[in-house]
């Protein structure tokens, strides 16, 4: 278990910032998750740790050593691909126990065969081993190379978005085996994802990118309820924050250019008048989407509500975030 | 129309597509079939005119193919008593004994050294090449993909001049190595360009898994990018082989003994006893053998490999 940094790292490609100066720590047996839209730096960053891609400048260590100018094998890490990962020409069981094989591990035959073996039951492929890589499912494929990555152990893992090919049950399930997996063995995570739950229901940490800069790191409590911009704010949250003029509402301190209000942080009853546009149920809540004072806002109410589009409620927010001309959140 | 399908033809056109098919096969294969026939037959069938295609059939040209004769006379053939084995039978029935074994073996295996080796050395070169090329931020790429392909841009004969002074002052003329280096440089500008094409689909984060897995870039090239390259190796080593095979105006040019190969020697057998067609048939069908074995050793390569890029896995 062992800290991971990135020190000042930027890098360029073809003359487009990727990453611009960024710093980040990833302590020993933490799991950071990544976020941040396409173009931010998130894969660059994997690529970094996995010293697949070097720096332009800053440093990279490994439990205080640097490892900037070391090869992917001599760092000893394992990576998910988001595509691409299986070796096309090998077998399913070939695959897995390619890295075991390699001049890195040398791993012994009886050790090679229990920890494939364990992985693929674990993963639900044990019945495809002898299959070629070729010949599964895309979800199939994708277990695969995740086991690819969990048969090693090494100094950290990264993972690209490893789940975004599956579909919803086994997702979810491959959530909570990563999760356990990672907070049994005390592995390193390093994880790029695009879902919300993944990236609240596994984090110890989340890394909020933007243009190749680190805004936000924190725990992902402190990332949803303290988001220190705009942007970090926008982030997460099902349905969407909503943000609106600070004028919207009485109240807003000076200097408030808007004000972020979450779905479930704007309470029914009392204050002003706003008209229902459309209700939806979704069983276990129903959204409401609201027109107030010409703006559109999406609030969540209780599943059995009766309200109907055209009806009339009273909403007052409650916790609300305000934000200045920049973007940045005030008090 | 409501079985009408884009992608699957009807019964009709595949029933003409295979008729096409089998028509072309036959006309592309009756001359080999001929040529074959031919050798099987003896010196008159071969020349009897409406041609036969019922013959009885005869290894005379195969023996004449491996051996040199003489004409013996009457007594001669009384003193020698019967003929030991088939092949003195079938050439004292003709008057004639054996006087030793021809070069045909000689030339054939020479065939073999030159074309294999080119075949092997310009896939070793072109591969490695290819993916210089594919991989690496090579300086002036364009520019060097370009000169390469240019060597192909006239006929090589057109250098035969410069290329003879060339390798008699090297001491090249009539070598194994001359031919084979000679064979290599005509054939690589194809292998480097077909390969590289090969080798552009195979994506590279198949290399980069193989780094991450603990590997290094050549272990990755060797365990991953050059099973992958299998088809492309297959069918440019087809390609080259049977250029370097057939080749006909540089081996009559550069070699007379020693490394001549079998096209410039098997008309030459003509000239022995006559007009001799089976025995320059029996060279042609037994030159045609190793081409045909390896082709159909590298077969199932092949077909992808003609259909390269079409397919994505």
């Amino acid at each position: 278990m062992i800290d991971v940094v990135l020190e000042n790292v930027t890098k360029r490609f073809a003359g487009q910032v990727a990453l611009d100066n960024l710093s980040l720590t990833i302590p020993g047996g933490s799991f950071v998750v990544l976020l941040g839209p396409t173009g931010s730096g998130k894969t660059t960053t994997l690529r970094m740790v996995s010293g697949l891609d070097k720096p332009d400048s800053g440093n990279i260590y490994f439990a205080g050593r640097s490892v900037t100018n070391l090869t992917p094998a001599e760092r000893n890490v394992a990576m998910v691909f988001q595509q691409y990962s299986l070796y096309p020409h090998l077998t399913v069981r070939q695959n897995l126990e390619f890295p075991l094989k390699s001049p890195l591990l040398r791993t012994s035959k009886a050790d090679i065969d229990r920890k494939v073996n364990s992985i693929a039951a674990m993963l639900q492929i044990s019945h495809k081993l002898d299959n070629k890589a070729t010949n599964p499912s895309g979800g199939e494929m994708q277990r695969v190379s995740i086991g690819r990555a969990l048969v090693r152990n090494p100094q950290i893992y990264l993972m690209d978005e490893p789940l975004s090919s599956l579909d919803a049950k086994l997702r979810a399930d491959l959530r909570i085996e990563l999760k356990s997996i990672q907070a049994n063995s005390g592995a390193t995570l390093l994880y790029v994802t695009h879902d919300q739950i993944e990236a609240m229901t596994m984090a110890t940490h989340i890394g909020v990118l933007h243009d190749g800069r680190l805004v936000q790191f924190g725990s992902p409590r402190e990332i949803y309820e303290q988001p220190v911009s705009l942007y970090t704010a926008t982030r997460l949250g099902q349905p969407r924050i909503n943000v609106l003029a600070a004028d919207t509402f009485p109240g807003s301190p000076p200097g408030a250019v808007n004000i972020g209000l979450r779905p479930e942080h704007i309470t029914q009853g009392e204050g002003q008048e706003a008209l229902v546009k459309r209700v939806e149920h979704l069983g276990d809540q129903t959204r409401l989407h609201l027109v107030f004072k010409k703006n559109d806002i999406v609030t969540v109410t209780e599943a059995h509500t009766r309200l109907r589009s055209g009806d009339i409620v009273k909403i007052q927010p409650d916790k609300p975030l305000y934000f200045d001309a920049d973007g940045m959140r005030l008090g | 129309m409501s079985s009408y399908s884009v992608t699957e033809p009807s019964a009709r056109q595949k029933w003409a597509a295979g008729t096409l098919v089998v028509i072309y096969a036959l006309i592309t294969i009756l001359p080999l079939l001929w040529i074959i026939a031919t050798s099987f037959k003896s010196p008159s069938d071969a020349i009897a005119y409406p041609p036969k295609t019922l013959f009885e059939p005869t290894l005379e040209g195969y023996v004449n193919l491996f051996t040199t004769r003489t004409r013996a006379t009457e007594q001669d053939l009384k003193e020698l008593g019967e003929p030991k084995t088939w092949y003195d039978r079938i050439v004292r029935k003709d008057g004639f004994i054996i006087a030793g074994p021809s070069r045909f073996l000689e030339r054939f295996s020479n065939s073999m050294i030159i074309g294999f080796g080119s075949t092997v050395l310009c896939i070793v070169l072109g591969t490695a090449a290819a993916y210089a090329f594919s991989r690496f931020k090579v300086p002036l790429k364009d520019d060097l993909l370009f000169f390469i392909l240019s060597t192909r841009m006239m006929p090589p004969i057109a250098v035969a001049i410069p290329i003879f002074l060339m390798f008699r002052s090297l001491g090249l003329n009539d070598t194994h190595a001359g031919m084979i280096l000679l064979y290599t440089a005509v054939n690589l500008s194809l292998a480097v360009w077909l390969l590289k094409g090969f080798i552009d689909e195979i994506p590279i984060e198949y290399e980069e898994a193989a780094l991450i897995d603990g590997y290094t870039r050549f272990q990755a090239f060797y365990k991953v990018v050059l099973p992958q390259a299998m088809t492309g190796i297959a069918s440019t080593a087809i390609f080259c082989l049977i250029f370097a095979w057939n080749e006909y105006a540089f081996a009559v040019l550069l070699t007379s003994g020693t490394a001549q190969t079998a096209p410039p020697f098997i008309p030459t057998i003509i000239g022995v006893g006559g007009q001799d067609w089976p025995a320059v048939a029996a060279g042609a069908t037994l030159f045609l053998v190793p081409v045909m074995i390896f082709t159909i050793v590298l077969r199932k390569h092949l077909l992808r490999g003609i259909t390269f890029g079409a397919v994505r896995k």
